[in-house]
């Protein structure tokens, strides 16, 4: 039998979103929040902010300051779209390149320095209760995402819960479990599938034979949708319409965003083995930043002055941030009993009082020294 | 009042729980209409509805997840493995986050949940269905790993479990789901986790033991008893972490110690308690601590599966030889 003989008995669609094409020409209808210049220049602040954190926490790296660290140059306008469509009581569930959303969420920078400058304390987030810290075990958190939106959902809340993951975490079968029970209970959830184009240094291409990502939501029942994630105007207008569409009982939405690593996968990667300049060259041309700045100073009389002193700001915001975390000492060593249980077991306690000493005994040894 | 089975006291401890607790649910694979394949959840989802008991998709790093998510939101989550077997794709999802939670958040997000397994062999189940890897769980970190081994100890240890602020792994020994009967007051008093439960007491020789292996170290003791030998009987119950204090001070009361489990013998839990008795109990020994397991072979399917496990004999040969020396 042909397949023109047989019934076809589905057809499914993936769609894309670009609102500003690469010149920073609106290139479709204007969403209602993007005619408020305020939001714009929020947006646009989020973004190059993150960079200048970005630029400034690899260099801490370099100079043997901190540990690895994992950039999202070029990658800002995803975590920036997420971060302001969501609702402070939403859940965030990032992973490792979404400083972007955390910093809007009140995540402080010091604290993501504090994080890859090896210390727990960098995810007790003063200031943000409920998001969760970064994950680095791949897609494990998108079935946590469904816990959390099931919470959501028993409780009647006017939550959502938001999982961000990238390109390589959707060949993972957390990810999928994670999506198909989302689609068989109707979770107030929204997975955002940051596509990068690579998962260290596996291109998207080898990584699946999909067309898209935003298809996989097809097996889960799912809708799922593609952006353009260079484009923050289209990125905050699809997760918008995606977290308020789960806010109002409509279920979860799967959003490819479309994007490029920039940078090495992280401080500790070397891109040049395996990938070419020229194509990282080609993908410049799609900054996030310069398109906004383009249609910024196109629409909104944004100039040489005005920029100059959103990067004085941003660059002097980072630095009190780095100083913050270079003033701060390590915890004391026996701490790292202190979070393991609510009350530690008595089994633990004579471990603990070892550590302590040893702490004592080292430090009255620094002091000596 | 009548006298229920182990299997009917975990029933009889989540419905309390979803009495007592409007966060308490209680979720995983036919658990719902179909109260479970062992009919630990009969009943449940009809008492408490279908939101709070609920039937998951077949997916069990899913379950362990979900169970995360949700107790990282305030509720009590108690989810069950279908069989001990199946639990290994929960792994990644326990000791990554589970049991990491609030160490990484420095206690800005706990994780209150409960993973529940049958597990251990003897009833001539099939192939992957008759695990005892809870040496797995008790090599994690910020975990508690619960046993129970009466209906007693089940109702009051599982509502323990769902109490605790952290997570605890709560497995059951199915073998003995329905051997014995208590009468158990449906008074939602939780038993103490963290401390061993004494089974017998006696002068001679100590036995230690949790979960199903309580029955063949009971009877053993028993008999041996008859012979003169006098056991002392130590349920363990909470296997992670260890309340070394009642074991370590029983051997000193009886110099000998014989550690029964049915799991694998190398880098059992057993091998954690016999390398405390060494460090802190060496003096009070009068003859080496002795271990019956389970070999280190797979759990062989069940046509070998008595072979396999510790029996009754195994554990008077091995009390016997601990009493030939000096």
């Amino acid at each position: 039998m042909t397949n023109e003989e047989k019934k076809c008995i589905a057809q499914f669609e993936i769609h894309h979103t670009q609102l500003l094409n690469q010149a920073g020409e609106l290139v479709g209808p204007l969403p209602e929040f993007a005619t408020s210049v305020d939001i714009l220049l929020a947006l646009y602040r989020t973004m190059v902010q993150t960079r200048t954190f970005d630029t400034k926490a690899i260099a801490l790296q370099r100079t043997g300051k901190m540990g690895t660290y994992s950039s999202s140059l070029g990658q800002e306008a995803v975590a920036t779209g997420i971060g302001s469509a969501m609702r402070f009581e939403d859940v965030l569930l990032p992973t490792y390149r979404e400083y972007g959303a955390q910093f809007q969420r009140k995540v402080a920078m010091s604290e993501i320095l504090r994080y890859w400058g090896g210390d727990e304390r960098g995810m007790a987030y003063a200031e943000q209760p409920h998001d969760m810290p970064i994950t680095v075990p791949i897609a494990t958190h998108v079935p946590q995402c469904a816990g959390i939106a099931y919470a959501m959902k028993l409780r009647k809340e006017a939550r959502v819960a938001i999982c961000v993951l990238g390109d390589g975490a959707t060949s993972k079968g957390d990810f999928y479990e994670g999506i198909n029970v989302a689609g068989a209970w109707q979770l107030p959830m929204v997975v955002v599938v940051t596509n990068n184009h690579w998962a260290i240094s596996v291109p998207r291409e080898v990584q699946t034979h999909a067309q898209t990502l935003a298809q996989k939501a097809i097996a889960a029942g799912i809708p799922g949708e593609q952006v353009d994630g260079n484009d923050v105007i289209a990125m905050r207008h699809v997760i918008s319409n995606a977290i308020e569409k789960a806010r109002g009982g409509g279920g979860p939405t799967l959003v490819e965003a479309m994007t490029y690593r920039m940078h090495d996968h992280t401080t500790a990667d070397d891109a040049s083995r395996y990938r070419e300049q020229a194509i990282v060259d080609e993908h410049k041309l799609l900054d996030p930043i310069d398109r906004l700045r383009k249609y910024l100073i196109a629409n909104h009389g944004w100039d040489d002055a005005k920029e100059q002193m959103l990067l004085e700001a941003c660059a002097a915001e980072v630095e009190e941030a780095v100083n913050s975390y270079l003033a701060t000492p390590p915890a004391p060593p026996e701490t790292m009993f202190d979070h393991l249980y609510e009350t530690l077991p008595d089994a633990l306690q004579s471990q603990r009082d070892e550590v302590e000493q040893l702490g004592k005994l080292k430090k009255g040894g620094d002091h000596n020294g | 009042m009548a006298e229920i089975t182990i299997i009917e006291a975990v029933n009889l401890a989540m419905a309390r729980a979803l009495e007592n607790n409007p966060d308490v649910l209680v979720f995983g694979e036919d658990v719902g209409v179909n109260g479970g394949v062992f009919r630990a959840t009969e009943g449940l989802q009809k008492r408490y509805g279908a939101d709070r008991v609920l039937d998951t998709p077949l997916a069990e790093t899913l379950i362990a997840g979900m169970a995360i998510g949700m107790a990282s939101q305030g509720l009590r989550p108690v989810a069950e493995i279908q069989f001990m077997g199946f639990i290994y794709p929960t792994i990644e999802q326990m000791i990554c986050h589970a049991t990491r939670l609030r160490n990484r958040t420095r206690g800005r997000i706990t994780c209150p949940m409960v993973l529940r397994a049958p597990y251990g062999g003897g009833i001539h189940a099939p192939e992957h269905h008759s695990e005892s890897t809870e040496a797995i769980f008790a090599h994690m970190p910020g975990l508690r790993v619960v046993i129970p081994s009466s209906p007693l100890r089940a109702y009051g240890l599982l509502l323990a479990a769902i109490q605790d602020p952290d997570p605890v792994v709560f497995l059951e020994p199915k073998r003995i789901y329905r051997m014995m009967k208590q009468e158990v007051p449906d008074d939602g008093e939780a038993l103490p986790l963290d401390v061993c439960f004494q089974l017998r007491d006696g002068s001679d020789v100590t036995l230690v033991t949790w979960g199903a292996m309580t029955h063949e170290t009971l009877q053993a003791a028993e008999q041996l008893e008859a012979e003169g030998i006098s056991c002392d009987v130590i349920d363990v119950a909470t296997i992670k972490p260890l309340d070394m204090e009642t074991i370590l001070n029983s051997v000193a009361k009886t110099g000998r110690c014989v550690i029964v489990h049915e799991a694998a013998r190398t880098c059992g839990v057993g091998a954690e308690i016999a390398a405390q008795l060494a460090e802190h109990g060496l003096l009070s020994l009068f003859a080496p601590v002795l271990r019956v397991t389970g070999y280190d072979t797979i759990m062989p399917m069940f046509k070998l599966e008595n072979d396999y496990m510790p029996s009754t004999e195994r554990i008077i040969t091995a009390v016997k030889k601990t009493l030939e020396e000096a």
